[in-house]
């Protein structure tokens, strides 16, 4: 069976096509376990994505991660971690895209580069109270529209807020 | 025989009976409906109550009667409530022009197995069971509600869409039977020797295929099984109410299946009924072949509901003007031709 | 003429269920001009939940979340905790998910026919279906003892083996399952009506079901040949020999097609992998108290109604730091609204049945 933990000369490839294009914007790239992970700055989000859809050919987003980093973030870090899972079809190649952004800071949305992304993105925003600029439509998916609150973050309770809505 | 029993009692009783004999049918086909279908499917069916689940009709009736009626505020009173009595009312009334078999002689009285017998009987009977289709407006717009109404609507187009072809291939038969009384039309088929189904095959199934989506049967089913989406004409309606419409379904049903065996099948003719080596079979009295007759086209509705799927609303409408219409025309003028030459 | 439209409601509630989703409907005369499907109505919570657990306590859960194919969602999050703390599972375990993994493919499509058959009217079909899917979790039961939520995948391996009497009752099952397709097949296949309602309904082509995120049967009924078990196979899937049945115009009908194709190739994976069964262990050895590597995985499987992926994140505990499901439902369900419009609103029943959704995965 093949090893999915080996590092690829594939995924070498992709990492550095894009730190070649995009110098400032990548701000760090690893390979772990078999997969890519790229860190990017918040500004260059929807640059990289239309970059990697329509000239490396990832034509696929998976999905959109959330990380609320409130325990591990301290002081000067950016409250959450999104991640932009990418998958390049044909040619296998897994990429992740790491960007950081603060409670109160909106990102570029996906949208416009990827349609999948539509619901992610409403998911992220009703979990995690993350908002994306250029969303038609941006709302809640899960919770009921007057909910107050964002129930995946680690500071909301597990059991709810008097006992619900 | 006194006058009394001959023009009150007798008269009383044979209102008795067509209003019994459908009612008693209807009865059986709910229990036929679901043993059935649930045997193609597979599954047993009820089977609880009462002998191999003989007494569930009783029980869908009780359970029927004893639940709320229930009526919007905005809906139109009078409309809401008639519109159950019509559609009941023209499937029953049809029944009096139905003949059930040649007349009985008990000592000098001659029982005639019919309440009327009349010259055009077959127009009377067509012209009744289309006066359900009011029913079905009236149920539609009495209730006030968006889906009733589109379900009404389109069972409306679906009726009058088909009646063309129905009314085209009872005309065959009505040319070759040179009569358009119902006791005529067995009794010729009882002198030319062949049951009209076999002689015209074409009408005999168009006038099947039609009279099932007039019956709003499946696969014609699209008013009142939209229910997967948008709910038919009769979604407001509970209780008796509801009751009326879907025993006035299967009554609808009996009479266009002893219509089909009465045109086509002989009616009460046992099968080939001038051979002579055969003729053991007329011991067993018509109104016994009548109904094995009318069994059988009753199961093949139920057998026809459990196998295919739904037709689709526009697909229904191409059906039949794309094909049955223009099919039934042709057929109708070949026949026509024929018994010109003839 | 005046564009009339009219708003219609698919309540939460409705007849043809694949769970309570609702879909809130424009429509100008029969022809359906936007469809919106509202969610939520089955959430439970799970991702939040799962923080609060061991890795070994989330495996049972994820039973809940595409409950017509539970296998499959054990089998995508056990393969990303492996693949983050690095265990190696033997062979024979491998093989032996394998073959749930395939059996449970079976049950889920023969439940995802059945259902859109159903909605179409065809209403023995979903019963010829069931009766072929009892068969299947009768095994299921025999195997672990719950047919729909299995939990029959654990961290490590397989928590029990696949016995000689067992192996023989999986080969009479699958052997029997082709009649059951069979007489479903000679139901709808060549059928006027069904072929009416199916062919040329709810189309989507290639490049737009790539772009909309479509995964599984409706993307290969479409002509994309993507089959995670062919491009990145996990658990020993290049080891057999299978076919990936592939339509090309995106109609309903193919979607229901490459299902019942599927069928038979899951039916030919489950005998190599009884045929080839190795000895071995049916589990690694995994500590009592799971405590994995600080990392993140993001790892996805081939599950019956599409590409399902979990990223977990470790933070070096015994409990997961963040587990994403990425399910493929919530993203199919985006592209209802381009293959609806155009069709007439009978046909949103039809298409819907086509995608093939869960909404216990929608949901989470």
């Amino acid at each position: 069976m093949p090893d999915t933990t080996a590092d690829r000369p594939e995924l070498r490839q992709a990492a550095d096509s894009l730190a070649g294009r995009f110098p400032e914007a990548v701000l760090s790239s690893s390979v772990e376990k078999g997969e890519l992970a790229v860190r990017l700055r918040k500004e260059d989000l929807a640059a990289v994505l239309s970059f990697l859809k329509d000239e490396r050919g990832f034509n696929v987003l998976d999905d959109i991660i959330v990380l609320d980093n409130i325990r591990s973030s301290g002081d000067g870090g950016k409250r959450f971690t999104v991640l932009y899972q990418l998958y390049q079809f044909p040619g296998f190649v897994r990429l992740r895209l790491a960007v950081d952004v603060g409670e109160n800071e909106a990102l570029d949305s996906a949208v416009p580069v990827y349609r999948s992304a539509d619901w992610a993105e409403r998911e992220a925003f009703d979990m995690f109270g993350v908002r994306f600029e250029g969303h038609p439509g941006l709302r809640r998916i899960y919770m009921p529209d007057e909910f107050e609150g964002h129930p995946l973050r680690k500071d909301f309770p597990l059991g709810g807020r008097d006992g619900g809505a | 025989m006194t006058p009394f029993v001959a023009d009150f009692l007798i008269p009383v009783g044979k209102i008795a009976a067509v209003i019994l004999y459908p009612m008693g049918m209807v009865v059986v086909m709910i229990w036929l409906e679901r043993r059935v279908v649930a045997l193609i499917q597979g599954r047993l069916g009820p089977n609880r109550v009462g002998f191999q689940g003989i007494l569930q009709p009783v029980a869908d009736a009780v359970k029927l009667f004893f639940k709320e009626n229930i009526m919007q505020r905005q809906a139109d009173k009078f409309l809401f409530n008639i519109s159950p009595v019509l559609v009941m009312f023209s499937s029953l009334l049809a029944f009096c022009f139905v003949p059930l078999g040649e007349p009985i002689q008990i000592g000098s009285y001659t029982l005639t197995l019919w309440i009327a017998e009349s010259p055009v009987g077959l127009l009377i009977i067509l012209g009744l069971s289309s006066i359900s289709v009011f029913g079905v407006i009236f149920g539609g717009w009495a209730s006030n509600s968006k889906y009733p109404l589109m379900g009404a609507l389109r069972s409306v187009i679906q009726v009058l869409s088909y009646e063309i072809p129905v009314g085209l291939t009872v005309l065959t038969v009505a040319f070759i039977a040179r009569s358009m009384d119902l006791v005529e039309i067995v009794r010729r088929q009882e002198s030319s020797g062949v049951w009209y189904g076999f002689l015209m095959p074409v009408s005999f199934v168009v006038f099947w295929i039609s009279a099932v989506a007039e019956t709003n049967r499946a696969p014609f089913d699209l008013p009142e099984a939209e229910s997967e989406l948008v709910a038919g004409y009769h979604t407001e309606y509970s209780g008796m109410k509801f009751a009326y419409f879907y025993m006035a379904e299967y009554a609808h049903m009996v009479l266009v299946s002893s219509l089909v065996v009465i045109l086509f099948f002989g009616g009460w003719l046992p099968p080939f009924p001038s051979v002579k080596a055969l003729s053991f079979l007329h011991a067993v009295p018509g109104f016994v072949w009548y109904l094995i007759k009318i069994m059988f086209f009753l199961y093949l509705y139920v057998w026809i509901r459990a196998t295919f799927p739904r037709y689709r609303f526009d697909l229904l409408i191409r059906l039949v003007w794309k094909w049955l219409i223009p099919l039934s025309l042709v057929n109708f003028l070949a026949i026509a031709l024929v018994r010109y030459l003839l | 003429m005046a564009l009339k439209e009219i708003d219609l409601n698919m309540g939460p509630q409705h007849p043809s269920t694949h769970g309570v989703l609702r879909l809130k409907l424009a429509v100008d005369n029969e022809v359906v001009l936007r469809v919106v499907p509202v969610i939520g109505y089955l959430h439970r919570g799970m991702e939040k939940l799962w923080e609060s657990l061991t890795y070994v306590q989330v495996v049972p859960l994820t039973d809940r979340l595409d409950y017509l194919a539970a296998l499959s969602n054990n089998l995508g999050y056990v393969l990303a905790v492996e693949k983050l703390a690095g265990i190696e599972v033997p062979r024979r375990a491998r093989y032996i998910r394998v073959v749930l993994a395939e059996l449970q493919r079976l049950a889920s499509h023969l439940a995802a026919v059945g259902f859109m058959a159903n909605d179409i009217g065809a209403m023995s079909v979903l019963l010829y279906g069931f009766e072929a899917r009892e068969d299947v979790l009768d095994i299921f039961e025999e195997y672990c003892g719950a047919r729909l939520t299995v939990h029959g995948i654990r961290i490590g391996g397989v928590p029990h083996d696949l016995d000689g009497a067992l192996v023989a009752r999986i080969r009479t099952v699958i052997d029997g399952i082709p009649k059951h397709l069979a007489d479903i097949r000679t139901l709808l296949d060549e059928n006027r009506i069904w072929k009416g309602r199916t062919v040329g309904v709810g189309v989507i082509g290639a490049g737009d079901a790539v772009d909309y995120g479509l995964t599984g049967p409706s993307l290969r009924a479409s002509g994309v040949p993507w089959d995670i078990r062919k491009d990145i196979p996990y658990s020993s899937y290049d080891e057999f020999d299978f076919d990936v049945p592939l339509r090309t115009n995106g109609d309903v009908y193919d979607r229901y097609f490459v299902r019942v194709e599927e069928m038979y190739q899951s039916i030919r994976i489950v005998r190599q992998a009884l045929d080839g069964l190795p000895a071995g262990e049916i589990s690694a050895r995994v500590p009592r108290v799971l405590k994995v590597p600080p990392g993140e995985v993001f790892h996805t499987i081939e599950a019956p109604k599409g590409v399902l992926g979990f990223y977990v994140k470790s933070d070096g505990t015994d409990k997961p730091e963040r587990v994403k499901m990425k399910s493929p439902s919530f993203i199919n369900l985006q592209s209802l609204e381009h293959m609806c419009k155009g069709n007439l609103f009978s046909d949103v029943v039809g298409i819907l049945g086509s995608l093939d959704i869960v909404l216990g995965e929608i949901d989470k």
